[in-house]
């Protein structure tokens, strides 16, 4: 890769690169020229003489918009010791992704601007990916009052959840829905029956019972979709279902598709890479919430990625401290990285020949922005030039030393997978390059 | 045939292949004839260290392997949660490590969460033995239940067994179903539904809900413990209605094979699991379920420790 | 090192028959002869036969000494396993046979009976073995074969043949009957 200085780091010429838009079917070989945080034109263009502009080698590699993750989660504040708003961005660029949401779970939680300013303050200064944060439904995760979504919506959130938790009641959820609907941001539900899920520690199921490990029913997770989706049907609302796990919950949801609900959902890479089996050899970095699934479950969710069903991919990452998750498996925390394997995970139902290329991008960048209201990458003239460059052919060692993210809780980990990310760029500013600044 | 373990730790039943698992009941016929010498001991694992870690209370299991340490002329260690570290908010790994570092040839560990020996076992050099972990596996419980069968009925094969109660939540059962299907055992699966696993995947086993129906012309009736607190969880509706439905009385014994063997992990809940033990006690291999308990744990300890150490 | 009386039943020349079922016959007549002889008769006698090569060869002693003196000696077996000191040096210990002793060893004259007498180690395993079981008023040692290159302080009573060999050569013993012979084995 040839570089030159003579530029405000915001514009570059990529040459002989495979161009893929999803948004408007774009799939053909060539150059893509970006100036100033935009793509100026692309296809069969001729290489600026002036050398004003930085020309990179696109050879064997797909340049296409940046991910975006609707779910993750940054820690900061509070969780330093498992991630930062640096670190995850790190992660974030690293995996391809150029916008990433971030949860409300912190410590203190994100139900009060002046916690949603800090974050975005604190994101803007690492000038990494952009990051968006998601509020809270309730005060303090509480399940009890709701948050001044007004205020948050006005101090940058963009969504609101209790992710970690389910909106506890169908009285607050209603309510939430109800009020979101003001400022047009959806609700994001984590879908799961504490009561039925019982202390469960994975999937129930034939894993479960040869482990002699407490089980969360598929049950858990459907019965609060149900809920949810019925309790949506009363208001003007948007619903946003999270990290959606099994058979019956993709069931619901295309039945609720039907009816015209306002509702979207997504799924995360394990839920259609793994199954329950993983927990065997896995431990706690296979133990997440909802957890892996059965076979059955997990082509369910192929499928409903396949039929639009599932609208998006997220990554639901999870960081936690090597000493949360090297211990009993029961008192382990539920949850996963995500960030740096999930376009991989991805890749491989392309190779399967499940999903082809074009709909596994539009699913992790055009269509979460979309719904979220994000910022994407474009590549037609004028378009942001949020973009990621990959190489289809290329492997990544899950695991370190390729892992930016501070946690290293992941059931890939020590798994080559196929795709390799070469560059990341935020408004033209190349924010990754796989060749540089390994940790 | 084997003449001896090809493991070196003991985490599930499933580590042992039916010859292993003949061996060590002959093994242990070798040390029940101990018992009745002057001298106790002997000194295969002399200047070995054992160290019992105990994270649940338990009085006979932690008291059959001490026993069965000295016997063999261990020095053992006894590490109960009240007076460990943990506590002071140790981390288990780092208690296993401590102890490991201290010289501890040998750890025998029960502990409320399923997978903890399995998981310390590759992550330290000295022997490990599951001494219950959580709902998963209580593998010498289920060796000395099945020596108790052979040595009661002379014979394990073709025998049928009903494994009565909460199956749903004993490690005990779960070793059991799995060894003797091994040692190709008839496995009944007796108890509410609430009470059993809904998914038995591979386990070759038939459900009953039925007591009556559940024993009839069985073998062996092993009835499990039933913890208290699981009628205010709602697996049973009250301990009365799970005494009526499901404990072991002389009447249901009557549907059983007439040579019937009643066995009873223990410790007993009287008038629930089992009601009228007086009036079967030439069924009730209960006691001898205790006595064969140490001889048991002297095979498993010898047979994994007298050898070298397990890097070597 | 060839012995003019052994027949040449050689199969390999790695391996060499020293001893046929006559000539260990006539050796073991002599051995209950001498045992007889030393303790005058049966009175207290146990023969304790040292698993696994021991205990036939205790039987044939014990047979023997019946057919001659008209009277039956206590015949037992014991595993010496768990007494070894050589336990550790193994990756995993073997399952236990199993010891059968018909009667206390309180006050008798305790005979042990081995095949082979190298080290001298499996004795003291032995006879530690005797002392846990309790007190006998004598212990004395028979063997068939005692092939030297002793660790201890340990001497039999009662010699079938004295068998000089080396330490890489292996002696073996077999008593099946019809089948009887010594044979020594190089390590190849």
């Amino acid at each position: 890769m040839i570089m030159s200085d003579m530029s405000d780091g915001t514009s570059f010429f990529l040459k002989n690169v495979r161009l893929v838009d999803p948004a408007h079917g774009l799939d053909e070989d060539g150059d893509l020229q970006v100036e100033q945080g935009r793509v100026v034109s692309y296809g069969s263009i001729a290489l600026p003489k002036d050398g004003r502009i930085p020309v990179l080698d696109g050879t064997g590699c797909i340049v296409t918009p940046g991910l975006v993750d609707v779910h993750a989660h940054f820690r900061e504040p509070g969780f330093e010791y498992k991630e930062t708003i640096e670190t995850g961005s790190r992660s974030a660029v690293a995996g391809g992704f150029t916008s990433v949401c971030v949860m409300a779970n912190t410590d203190p939680v994100n139900d009060h601007p002046g916690v949603t300013l800090d974050i975005i303050r604190k994101a803007q200064d690492i000038g990494l990916c952009r990051v968006f944060p998601i509020g809270a439904v309730s005060l303090g995760l509480k399940g009890e009052t709701l948050t001044e979504m007004g205020a948050l919506t006005q101090a940058g959130c963009v969504g609101f959840s209790d992710d970690g938790y389910p909106v506890k009641t169908s009285r607050l959820l209603r309510r939430a829905l109800e009020y979101s609907a003001i400022f047009k941001r959806p609700v994001i539900d984590h879908c799961e029956d504490r009561d039925l899920s019982d202390g469960g520690v994975m999937n129930e199921g034939w894993v479960a019972t040869e482990l002699g490990l407490r089980g969360i029913p598929n049950a858990s997770e459907e019965v609060i979709v149900a809920r949810d989706l019925e309790v949506l049907k009363t208001t003007n609302g948007r619903l946003h279902v999270a990290h959606l796990s099994t058979a019956g919950g993709v069931r619901l949801l295309r039945e609720a598709k039907k009816r015209h609900l306002n509702v979207t959902a997504e799924t995360c890479p394990h839920y259609f890479a793994l199954t329950d089996e993983a927990v065997r050899c896995h431990h706690a970095d296979a133990k997440m919430n909802p957890p892996l699934r059965s076979e059955e479950d997990r082509l369910a969710i192929i499928e409903g990625l396949r039929d639009g069903t599932i609208d998006m991919i997220a990554t639901d990452h999870a960081p936690h401290a090597p000493f949360e998750k090297e211990r009993e498996f029961d008192q382990a925390p539920f949850g996963i990285i995500g960030l740096e394997t999930a376009l991989s995970l991805g890749l491989v139902l392309v190779q399967e020949g499940v999903l082809d290329l074009g709909t596994l991008l539009y699913l992790m960048s055009v269509r979460p922005a979309r719904v979220f209201g994000l910022p994407r990458g474009e590549i037609r003239p004028g378009g942001l030039a949020d973009l990621v460059v990959f190489e289809p052919t290329g492997f990544m060692e899950a695991g370190v030393p390729e892992f930016r993210s501070r946690s290293r809780n992941s059931p890939f980990r020590g798994r080559k997978l196929p795709g390799r990310i070469r560059m990341t760029f935020v408004g033209g500013r190349k924010v990754f390059d796989c060749g540089e600044g390994k940790r | 045939m084997n003449d001896s373990l090809r493991t070196s730790n003991l985490l599930t039943i499933g580590d042992l292949s039916p010859e292993e698992m003949e061996g060590i009941f002959r093994t242990a016929d070798s040390f029940l004839d101990l018992s009745s010498r002057t001298v106790k001991k002997v000194p295969s694992l002399r200047g070995k260290t054992l160290v019992n870690l105990f994270y649940e209370p338990s009085t006979r299991t932690r008291t059959s392997f001490e026993i069965a340490a000295k016997r063999l002329s261990a020095d053992v260690i006894n590490i109960s949660t009240s007076q460990s570290s943990v506590v002071k908010g140790e981390s288990l790994l780092d208690t296993v490590l401590t102890i490991e570092a201290l010289g501890a040839d040998g750890v025998v560990i029960r502990h409320p969460s399923s997978g903890v020996p399995e998981w310390i076992s590759r992550r330290v050099q000295c022997h490990v033995i599951n001494a219950g972990d959580g709902l998963h596996e209580h593998p010498t419980q289920a060796l000395l239940d099945l020596y108790t069968i052979q040595k009661r009925k002379g014979r394990l094969e073709g025998l049928t067994v009903a494994i009565v109660g909460d199956i749903l939540h004993s490690r005990v059962a779960r070793s059991n179903i799995l060894a003797m299907t091994r040692m190709g055992i008839a496995v009944r699966l007796v108890g509410p539904p609430t009470l059993i696993p809904k998914y038995l995947g591979d386990w070759k086993v038939d459900v009953f809900h039925d007591l009556r129906e559940g024993v009839r012309n069985c073998d062996v009736v092993m009835t499990l413990r039933l913890q208290l607190e699981r009628a205010t969880a709602s697996f049973i509706p009250s301990l009365k209605e799970y005494a009526k439905l499901y404990g072991i009385s002389p009447a249901v014994l009557k549907e059983a094979h007439p040579d019937v063997l009643v066995l009873h992990p223990g410790p007993i809940n009287r008038g629930i699991e089992i009601q009228d033990e007086e009036s079967f006690r030439e069924h009730s291999g209960i006691l001898d379920q205790v006595h064969f308990g140490v001889g048991i744990r002297m095979a498993v300890l010898y047979l994994l420790m007298a050898g070298g150490s397990k890097g070597e | 090192m060839q012995y003019p009386d052994a027949p040449d039943l050689t199969s390999s020349p790695l391996s060499r028959i020293l001893l046929d079922p006559s000539q260990i016959d006539r050796m073991i007549r002599r051995m209950a002869h001498e045992i007889l002889e030393r303790n005058q008769g049966v009175r207290d006698l146990y023969l304790i036969g040292i698993l696994k090569g021991g205990g036939i060869l205790a039987e044939r002693l014990a047979s023997i000494i019946c057919a001659i003196e008209g009277a039956s000696v206590p015949l037992g077996t014991v595993d010496i396993t768990l007494y070894r000191d050589d336990l550790s040096s193994k990756p995993s210990p073997p399952f236990l046979k199993k010891s059968a002793l018909p009667e206390p060893v309180d006050l008798k004259r305790v005979v042990l009976v081995d095949d082979v007498l190298f080290t001298g180690r499996s004795v003291r395993s032995a006879m530690d073995l005797l002392m846990d079981l309790g007190r006998p008023s004598r212990v004395q040692l028979a063997v068939l074969i005692d092939r030297g290159h002793r660790e201890l302080p340990i001497r039999a009573d009662f010699v079938g043949k004295n068998l000089p060999t080396s330490r890489d050569e292996t002696v073996q013993v077999s008593l099946e009957t019809g089948q009887e012979h010594v044979s020594l084995h190089r390590k190849g």
